[in-house]
């Protein structure tokens, strides 16, 4: 198997805000060419990848969404020479004060996340948590400079570099979700030289972190009779530790209650298991928060499942995950991908009919 | 436009009961295309236009419905509780007048409590018609009314109730006008039910299946303290990069902005942290399409007395005008 | 009009006892089977289609006898406000979340039954005896408690179990006590429905799934029907009580014993003026007691069945119940049958012409 890690160091070092996912849509693009039969973009910008099934009777399809998207920063005023931020997506302002990023102005210029001195703000909001309203990017430029240069809208990127930790270990910004996507990417490649009874679907999906607008469109329009949605999930660590988490190498979660299709749950643990692949059960009482959420109520339905990659710190610019673990994700994919028959429709519903 | 913008402002539609304003836009444009329907949400749909080769099926969106109240318990002393249709800021409502679509006109105050400091919640408030008790009293469950507020000529400004979004459906109607000719195949949807969570453009652009939509509706201007937001009066038409509920296409962004340049058109660009549009729901529909949204300036916005710039309605008809007649190239 | 039994509808033996196999049987949101299993087996005789789908709704048509006939869907949903296990502490102590939206005060000191096997437990928690003073005013923190299968009740339960309340239905006189009669009375009365459908419509009816977490099942299941007209039929709160300050309640949403609900409006729909006013002079029209659901918060299966497609006008009439969502809820058999009447004669009286005018 080849080694997914440069190819996630790549995806993380891209950008591809929600919204605004090209650069890293075309290094996925790139990556995936020679291990699909097609490849197209949807009107909201995902990323279709066709693996076809070998020519047979019925050609039942699965589609396998990952999302591409990431969380970020836009600019939302330029006033007296400071460039005051909103964020896309679920942003927690507490991580930002200090925080190296760049504007993508008419030039991209380096700049840091601050907040206001407290000696500059009444009694009663200093010493307080950061807020989005008190944020700013210092990158050191005239006010001339910056009307010339920046305004609202301009998307503003973290800087982050990856890292690489010990023991096959990564971290970084954007890990949610480029961590699944390279999941599905060593998927694709298991099943490369496979001849397969399904029309697979690779799908890195847009604007998940916002809307689910990547997913649900895509959805509608292949029409797939299944659907997975691959995206990272809490991983154990400091504050959090209760039955939402899931230990760092302790392989791929397998989603159970509403968006998961009781048969699809039944059937991913049975193949972990025969795998003797360490995995985990997600619980999922009301929604799973991931694009697993819009599958299942596309037109007339999909059933789906949501798999889990562990991540620490989830949407800060330090998440962190195991190598091993997207390596198992993808495996598992793989497998319920090469055990898929012409029937499978009908067997593996025979329980829950649909 | 200003008479115009007084019919519709001055007509009574609630969100789920739009059919005076519906038949009021229907009278305006009715000579204009003979492809006009009403689907069963309400909305108006009206097309314009076939679409060529170089051509593209676009929906233009306005929402006709205003925020209002529905009766919803009369009092044994006659006064009258009700609920919202669509978001009533408890800021605006003591002392406003609320007509009811019966006929039956009111006035909104409420109940008194140990602190007077306090906005009070929605269910504080009441509405005095004037009746004495719950048997005679002229509303029942169920009656719906809006702000009743008259159109106010401000010079260069005016000040209305509903110019969100009346003052959107006024651009449309002129914009309809205005046009001489199209390479594209244009639909046009005064939506219903926008106010209650943009149900009339769900439902719609389902239907429609375009491969590109605009909508237009109001954007709050530099009247919430605390707030920064650099979109105001008297600077244009704004083009929207982003909302709670959505990011515009780029592309649809860049194709705006590229037109107003050309046709000297100013412009403002929006950052929006509070509030959605039904651009929300017309870009996930079915497989998803290009989407964009023109806002007009408006201060007060949910209140009895909205006010927006004439020049920047001017403006914004001049842009959509611009934008309808040529063909479409997104980068 | 069909021609009808004229013996006016009555809620009997056989009504009560499909209503407290039904209630007694437990569908947690996100796992339905059992529910829709029941269902489908009582349905088999009387239709002429059934088949269950992605989300797990059970969709039954029972087609017209003319042709172009109009095609009117109604819905109830089969699932519960219940809990689900996600962590063992060992001792026969399992974490559990809820499912759907529960008041967590209700769930102090009541019996459940988990999994599939139905398992016995408890929900307990410290006695008074234990719980220092200043702590007993306080509301029970939902993470302190714990669903207890009891000392041998080790490895009995898995993360992702479902566990619903113990509830028997009961009744005494008029009133009814069961759990999740918040649906389960609505999937009772769509099965009345489809033993007297009429000839000239096209009945389509949808047992949904997940409407407790976000009428999940119900987004799909208009869909594949395409109705011209959705009526959801589910259960409201009556909070018709005396306020403690003695002032009017002016907020009880609906009265038990008035009869069936009609909807107004919900956080999620405004129902279709056209439909609203064809039921209530139905009832009028045949004497049946009726009142309008004060318009407001709280929502039902049409908020999504209403926005499928290119839109359907919709409304939901509902049988006043009281302590949704909680161990047992209240209902009055007089409610229900009213309703029940008032839906069949609805059926047997809509035709096109409701349509004909535009949405006022």
């Amino acid at each position: 198997m080849e080694n997914i890690t440069p190819f996630l160091l790549s995806l993380i070092s891209e950008a591809g805000l929600s919204g605004f996912e090209e650069p890293v849509r075309k290094k996925i693009a790139e990556k995936w060419t020679p291990l699909v039969d097609e490849l197209s973009t949807s009107p909201l910008g995902s990323l279709h990848g066709l693996r076809k099934a070998a020519e047979g009777k019925k050609r039942p399809s699965l589609m396998i969404a990952a999302h591409m998207d990431a969380i970020g920063l836009m600019v939302k005023q330029v006033e007296d020479g400071m460039v005051w931020i909103t964020r896309i997506g679920g942003v927690d302002a507490r991580m930002l004060p200090g925080q190296p990023v760049t504007i993508h102005g008419k030039e991209d210029l380096p700049g840091v996340v601050q907040m206001l001195p407290d000696r500059l703000l009444n009694e009663d909001q200093q010493g307080k948590a950061p807020t989005f309203e008190h944020l700013f990017v210092d990158s050191g430029r005239s006010s001339k400079e910056l009307e010339k240069l920046v305004r609202p809208g301009d998307l503003v990127s973290f800087q982050q570099a990856p890292i690489e930790l010990d023991g096959g270990n990564v971290a970084g910004h954007s890990m949610d979700n480029r961590a699944s996507v390279a999941a599905l990417t060593v998927c694709l490649q298991e099943i490369r030289n496979v001849n397969l009874a399904w029309d697979v679907l690779a799908v890195a999906t847009t604007r998940e972190e916002i809307s689910l607008a990547g997913a649900r469109t895509s959805a509608f329009g292949l029409h797939p009779d299944l659907a997975i949605a691959v995206d990272v999930t809490f991983g154990k660590g400091p504050g959090s530790n209760d039955y939402r988490t899931f230990p760092l190498g302790g392989g791929p979660t397998i989603g159970t209650g509403s968006d998961n299709h009781p048969a699809l749950t039944r059937k991913f643990v049975a193949l972990a298991e025969e795998l003797d692949m360490p995995h985990g059960l997600e619980a999922m009482p009301e929604n799973s928060g991931t694009d697993g959420m819009v599958l299942p109520v596309t037109a007339g339905g999909i059933p789906t499942v949501v798999l889990g990659v562990p991540l620490r710190y989830m949407h800060t610019t330090v998440e962190m995950a195991t190598v091993k673990d997207i390596d198992r994700t993808g495996r598992l994919l793989a497998r319920f991908i090469t055990q898929l028959t012409e029937d499978s429709l009908t067997t593996l519903f025979e329980e829950e009919p649909v | 436009m200003k008479t115009l913008l007084k019919k519709l402002t001055e007509t009574a539609a609630p969100s789920g009961y739009e059919s005076a304003v519906r038949e009021m836009i229907r009278s305006e444009i009715a000579s204009l295309s003979k492809d006009i329907k009403v689907d069963s949400l309400g909305n108006l749909i009206v097309t314009l236009g076939k679409k060529t080769d170089q051509g593209l099926k676009v929906m233009i969106d306005a929402h006709m419905d205003e925020i209002g109240f529905m009766v919803s318990h009369v009092e044994k002393n006659g006064q009258v509780r009700f609920s919202n249709l669509g978001t009533l800021l408890p800021h605006y409502l003591a002392g406003s007048r609320v007509l009811f679509l019966n006929g039956v006109r009111g006035t909104v105050n409420f109940d008194r409590s140990d602190d007077q400091h306090k906005v009070p919640s929605l269910d504080k408030y009441f509405i005095d018609v004037g009746s004495v008790n719950d048997k005679d009293c002229t509303v029942a469950i169920g009656d719906v009314g809006i702000f009743d507020e008259p159109f106010v000529d401000l010079g260069n400004r005016v000040a209305a109730k509903a110019l969100d979004n009346r003052s959107s459906c006024a651009v449309l109607i002129e914009t309809m006008k205005r046009i001489r000719s199209t390479p594209h195949e244009l639909v046009f949807v005064f939506s219903a039910q926008e106010e209650t969570q943009t149900r009339g453009a769900t439902t719609a652009s389902y239907a429609i299946e375009p491969d590109l939509s605009i909508t237009v509706d109001t954007t709050p201007s530099l009247d919430l303290l605390g707030v920064k937001m650099q979109v105001d009066l008297g600077k244009g038409p704004a083009i929207k990069l982003r909302d709670t509920g959505m990011l515009a296409d780029p592309k649809v962004v860049a194709w705006m902005e590229k037109t107003a340049k050309n046709n000297k058109i100013p412009y403002q660009l929006e950052v929006l942290d509070i509030g959605t549009t039904n651009a929300r729901a017309i870009q996930v529909s079915k497989s998803g399409m290009p989407s964009g949204v023109i806002s007009i300036p408006c201060r007060y916005v949910h209140s009895p007395s909205e006010v927006i710039d004439m020049t920047d309605l001017q403006q914004t008809v001049e842009l959509l005008t611009a934008l309808l007649g040529e063909p479409i190239l997104l980068s | 009009m069909t021609p009808q039994d004229t013996k006016p509808y009555r809620i009997g033996k056989a009504q009560l006892d499909l209503l407290a196999e039904l209630t007694n049987a437990n569908g947690v949101s996100g796992d339905e089977s059992e529910v829709r299993e029941m269902i489908r087996k009582k349905v088999t005789p009387l239709a002429d289609e059934i088949k269950a789908d992605a989300m797990g709704n059970l969709l039954v048509i029972k087609h017209a006898r003319k042709t172009n006939a109009l095609r009117v869907m109604v819905d109830a949903h089969m699932d519960e406000v219940g809990f689900m296990i996600v962590d063992q502490d060992g001792d026969g102590l399992f974490e559990f979340v809820q499912v759907g939206g529960g008041d967590e005060r209700q769930f102090i000191s009541k019996a459940v039954v988990v999994g599939k096997e139905k398992l016995p437990g408890v929900i307990g928690f410290k006695p008074i005896h234990l719980t220092p003073k200043n702590e007993r005013d306080s509301k029970i923190p939902l993470d302190s408690l714990r669903i207890d299968l009891g000392p041998a009740g080790k490895d009995k339960a898995r993360r992702g179990d479902f566990a619903a309340y113990a509830t028997r239905f009961s009744r005494s006189g008029d009133t009814i006590f069961a759990k999740v009669l918040d649906d389960r009375l609505g999937c009772a009365t769509l099965i009345e429905l489809l033993r007297t459908a009429p000839a000239e419509i096209e009945l389509l009816t949808s047992f949904s799934a997940q409407e407790e977490i976000g009428l999940r099942g119900a987004k799909v299941a208009a869909y594949d029907f395409e109705p011209q007209i959705v009526i959801a039929v589910d259960s409201t709160p009556a909070y018709d009580f005396p306020r403690p300050d003695g002032n009017q309640n002016t907020q009880y949403n609906c009265k038990i014993g008035s009869g069936p609900a009609i909807y107004l409006a919900d956080r999620g729909t405004l129902s279709d003026p056209r439909l609203v006013r064809f039921i209530s002079r139905t009832a009028e029209e045949n004497g049946i007691p009726y009142q309008f659901r004060q318009p407001g918060g709280g929502g039902t299966n049409a908020g999504a069945l209403h926005l499928t497609r290119s839109g359907i006008p919709a409304v939901s009439v509902s049988i006043p119940g009281r302590y949704a969502h909680t161990p047992i809820m209240m209902a009055s058999v007089t409610d229900w049958q009213n309703t029940v009447s008032l839906l069949k004669n609805v059926l047997d009286n809509l035709s096109p012409a409701v349509l004909l005018e535009e949405r006022p």
